[in-house]
């Protein structure tokens, strides 16, 4: 019976055979445009149907299908609605959630039956006044000075998306093995504590000092991802709890090396490393004005990577396949042990790449909070992105928007940020259980359709991981 | 980095090993008693020849017992070898069963061993200290107050996966119980009442996983991750926008009272920590007790045990797998809300944001390590908190080993638990996967 219920990747939406441009170009404007978004997001989990033949050997591309006809074909079958609906329940959600606490709203309803429309006007602004605020957070800033403060934001976005983007990939790409990869965060600490200390300690040339901090934070992840992959494939230990173990461990560890003289920026009695040389740092892209660094182009590059590997390379055929039916692919031949190996390794360099994007990038410096929370938002990315590396980055992008406009909320209109994760879990909640959002809108259309809908989505969003 | 084929431990290391019910036919290994041997080699070249020179001092009585016992002088260096020799004549023991008979070493012996290994462990550490004493008395009650809500959250997750579900949404069960209870005892003034919402609140958090991963058959990981960063965000938001609008009314839920059994609650070391605590805490020794009696003894139990294990069977014989599964979870979230209630109600008496920091994730390795079972979950539950309340000691008392070190503690032998080096743990067979009839 596991057999029945096993998720498999093979029926994972496959959005990478997507011009890359599709995928790209949709900004990240929460309300309005998130239909195109998460439709963008959505494409093969809608236009192909889930097959049994593992996708690098099918054709890179659906014969003859224009794309202004997938895209409706995208919008009108089952999963692209509830992938919409699913957003647009969790932002009114949300939104009912700061409307309750509303000081104002709370004052109409003192005398909700005398004037009713004051309640609900007063509901309807305290909702959309926080959309709004944490929209101009986080695209587009109207009162901004000029072209260039007024697409600030959007800067801002994708800088905070740049971690999530490369840490959710690593997520992502652990899910097709059908492994779940709890310890981003653990694998951005190690990453950020190699990459500051080759920033601050080593004074090399330009270019070969950032390589090097790269190099370095890279190989951190990526070994501290990989001693989970042995774990799992020498001993059986599950992966879970092994990496969330590991998330401490870092933690603790980085603690103890901020209170050492290696690592302890002199003179400072708080756990701060020395800020990296100017040549460890990743250069700006726009300018001294935003934020945004080379790390987001290496994000974009790493999508190719892993898509790329994924659905063109050999490895990558092996990662699914194990993700798919262990072991169906123990039988074919394939080492498991040396994939399961592989894979964590390959994630935590991945998620390596964020923790450089952290310490060479955003914060230049070293502190017991490099990570934030970017390693466990990863998890929600992968999920939302449902695994697919382009569709990983789309959600990255989306949490970044998120992330950037939250601040913004808060201080305009005092919107706590923790309203954003809220709304995450809840979006990532609502897409895995398609027949709930279903029910909730009264859209079960015909029943055979609803059912076999309902076995791909869920199959589709775990991403094989079991 | 590649794996070879013909290494010895290949034969039972292929993933999801420890998933499958046959594992004890599996033969007798090795890595037991050689890492016992590594681990005793350790102990008596750290602890014993290096020992440090001193006497360390450990108290044992408080002010409050009625008869006081003289305190403790411990020639440290002297224990230090001592005590490893035993833990070096148990890995020994272990060797030679494995080698002349290829049988696993008894029960008994791996805890023993543990034990003795902490004592020494404990000896050295004090001993190395700037001043070379410590309360023991103080010591162990902090190790149980600081286990409690552990202790909830482990038997949350024993009921959970006896049933075949995965619960790693333990965080959120903590922290949703934690914040209830400060609301709800704030605006009734009554914290009876506040522990009473903190069940409920628990149990809610739980029948949404239970609501998903059964009717809905979302990967109970993925149901678990995700409903731990909702609670976080849901008592974050109503943290700032309610408590913090006025703490006086919403956020001061006032203290559960200690109640003190008397004469009994006078015995030095044992009476502080048995009969001198909260409601929370003798619920806690109740629910350890409670539970093990039902998941062992009973009809019930033995029902919830075949769901976890093989709920096929269980369904042939006319027990309903799902609905056992879904009351089961929400049991479960019952009982770590009651933990959650601990922090607000006794430990501190206000909500702050992530209130449970983690407790949670520990409380599944307690867990794991107790191997599912209930007493285990407790006593290694308690191993957590003893740790935890040392590290913060140790930071006091200053001594050779980083704190981060100390707190690091539980976590590394977690992972040596499930790696299987440190005896063996194996989930109840049919944990984490859906069971759909037909």
């Amino acid at each position: 019976m596991s057999e029945n219920t096993e998720p498999r990747p093979a029926a994972a939406p496959d959005p990478d055979r997507l011009p890359a441009a599709q995928a790209t170009a949709v900004e990240p404007e929460p309300l309005e445009d998130d239909e195109a978004f998460v439709t963008s997001l959505d494409t093969a989990g809608g236009a192909h149907q889930p097959s049994a033949v593992p996708v690098s050997t099918q054709s890179g591309s659906l014969p003859g299908a224009p794309e202004e006809e997938s895209v409706l074909r995208m919008i009108f079958t089952g999963n692209g609605i509830v992938t919409i609906l699913a957003v647009v329940l969790a932002l009114i959600l949300g939104g009912l959630l700061i409307a309750m606490t509303d000081k104002v709203v709370g004052t109409t309803a003192g005398y909700l039956f005398a004037r009713p429309s004051d309640f609900l006007t007063a509901v309807w602004s305290a909702a959309t006044s926080s959309y709004v605020a944490l929209f101009q957070g986080a695209v587009f800033n109207p009162r901004g000075a000029g072209v260039a403060g007024q697409f600030a934001p959007l800067m801002e976005t994708l800088t905070i998306a740049t971690p999530l983007i490369t840490a959710g990939l690593g997520v992502a790409l652990a899910f097709r093995a059908g492994l779940f990869n709890i310890g981003a965060q653990g694998q951005i600490i190690m990453a950020g504590i190699l990459a500051s200390w080759v920033g601050f300690a080593l004074h090399l040339p330009m270019g070969l000092h950032l390589l090097l901090v790269l190099v370095a934070g890279v190989i951190g992840g990526a070994v501290w991802g990989g001693i989970v992959g042995v774990l799992k494939a020498r001993t059986g230990a599950h992966e879970v709890i092994v990496t969330i173990m590991f998330n401490y461990i870092a933690l603790y560890f980085l603690r103890y090396l901020l209170d050492t003289d290696l690592f302890q920026r002199p003179g400072a009695d708080t756990p701060i490393s020395p800020i990296l040389d100017p040549s460890a740092a990743y250069p700006l892209l726009f300018g001294s004005q935003y934020r945004l660094h080379l790390g987001f182009l290496l994000a974009i590059a790493a999508t190719v990577f892993v898509s790329w590997l994924l659905n063109r390379s050999t490895l990558g055929f092996e990662f699914r396949a194990i993700g798919a039916n262990p072991k169906a692919a123990l039988t074919a031949g394939i080492n498991v042990s040396r994939a399961t190996i592989l894979v964590m390794t390959i994630a935590g360099g991945l998620a390596g790449l964020a923790g450089v994007a952290q310490v060479a990038g955003t914060e230049k410096v070293l502190t017991d909070g490099v990570a934030a929370t970017y390693g466990f938002d990863a998890i929600t990315v992968a999920l939302l992105g449902r695994s697919s590396p382009w569709g990983t980055f789309a959600a990255g992008v989306l949490f970044g928007a998120f992330r950037a406009g939250a601040v913004q909320m808060q201080i305009q209109t005092g919107t706590p940020i923790d309203i954003v994760l809220v709304v995450q879990s809840l979006i990532v909640l609502f897409i895995a259980a398609p027949p709930l959002v279903r029910a909730i809108f009264g859209l079960n259309p015909r029943k055979k359709k609803a059912a076999t809908a309902g076995k791909t989505k869920q199959a589709a969003t775990t991403g094989g991981a079991a | 980095m590649s794996t070879t084929a013909t290494s010895p431990v290949q034969g039972e290391s292929q993933p999801d090993k420890s998933r499958r019910p046959a594992e004890s036919a599996k033969p007798v290994t090795w890595k037991l008693p050689v890492t016992l041997a590594v681990l005793a080699t350790v102990a008596f070249i750290f602890f014993g020849l290096l020992g440090p020179q001193v006497n360390a001092k450990f108290g044992v009585s408080s002010g409050g017992d009625f008869f006081q016992l003289p305190a403790i002088d411990v020639p440290a260096f002297l224990s230090g070898i001592v005590l490893s020799l035993i833990l070096l004549g148990l890995a020994g023991y272990a060797l030679v069963l494995k080698a002349k008979k290829n049988q696993r070493p008894p029960r008994w012996l791996p805890a023993v061993f543990t034990v003795v290994f902490v004592v020494a462990f404990l000896i050295w550490v004090v001993g190395g200290a700037r001043t070379p004493s410590i309360s023991l008395a103080g010591l162990i009650a902090g190790s149980v107050t600081l286990a409690v809500p552990i202790v909830f959250g482990s038997l949350s997750g024993v009921l959970c996966e006896r049933a075949g579900v995965v619960n790693i949404a333990i965080e959120g069960q903590l922290l949703g119980g934690a914040f209830t209870a400060a609301l709800v005892a704030s605006l009734t003034h009554n914290p009876y009442l506040g522990l009473l919402a903190a069940a409920v609140a628990g149990a809610l958090v739980s029948m949404v996983l239970a609501l998903f991963a059964i009717k809905y058959v979302v990967n109970q990981i993925i149901v678990g991750v995700v409903l731990n960063v909702l609670v976080s965000g849901l008592t974050g938001f109503l943290f700032s926008t309610v408590m913090q609008s006025d703490p006086e009314k919403y956020n001061s839920p006032g203290e559960l009272p200690i109640i003190d059994i008397p004469v009994l609650s006078g015995i030095p070391v044992i009476g502080p920590i048995l009969f001198k605590q909260s409601v929370v805490g003798y619920l806690m020794y109740v629910a350890v007790i409670v539970i093990w009696i039902g998941l062992f003894k009973t009809k019930w139990g033995l029902r919830v045990r075949a769901v976890g294990e093989h709920p096929q069977a269980a369904d042939t014989l006319g027990i309903k797998v799902n609905a056992t599964r879904f009351w089961n979870v929400t049991l479960g979230g019952a009982v770590a809300g009651i933990g959650g209630s601990f922090f607000t109600l006794v430990a501190i008496d206000s909500f702050t944001k992530e209130i449970s920091g983690g407790r949670g994730f520990i409380a599944l390795a307690a867990m794991i390590l107790g191997r599912w079972n209930p007493i285990g979950a407790f006593f290694a539950a308690l191993l957590f908190g003893f740790a935890d309340n040392l590290q913060s000691i140790v930071t006091i008392i200053g001594t050779p080993v980083p704190s981060q070190f100390m707190a690091m503690l539980p976590y590394v032998v977690t992972v040596f638990a499930v790696a299987g080096l440190v005896g063996r743990s194996r989930p109840p067979a049919a944990d984490g996967i859906p069971y759909i009839k037909g």
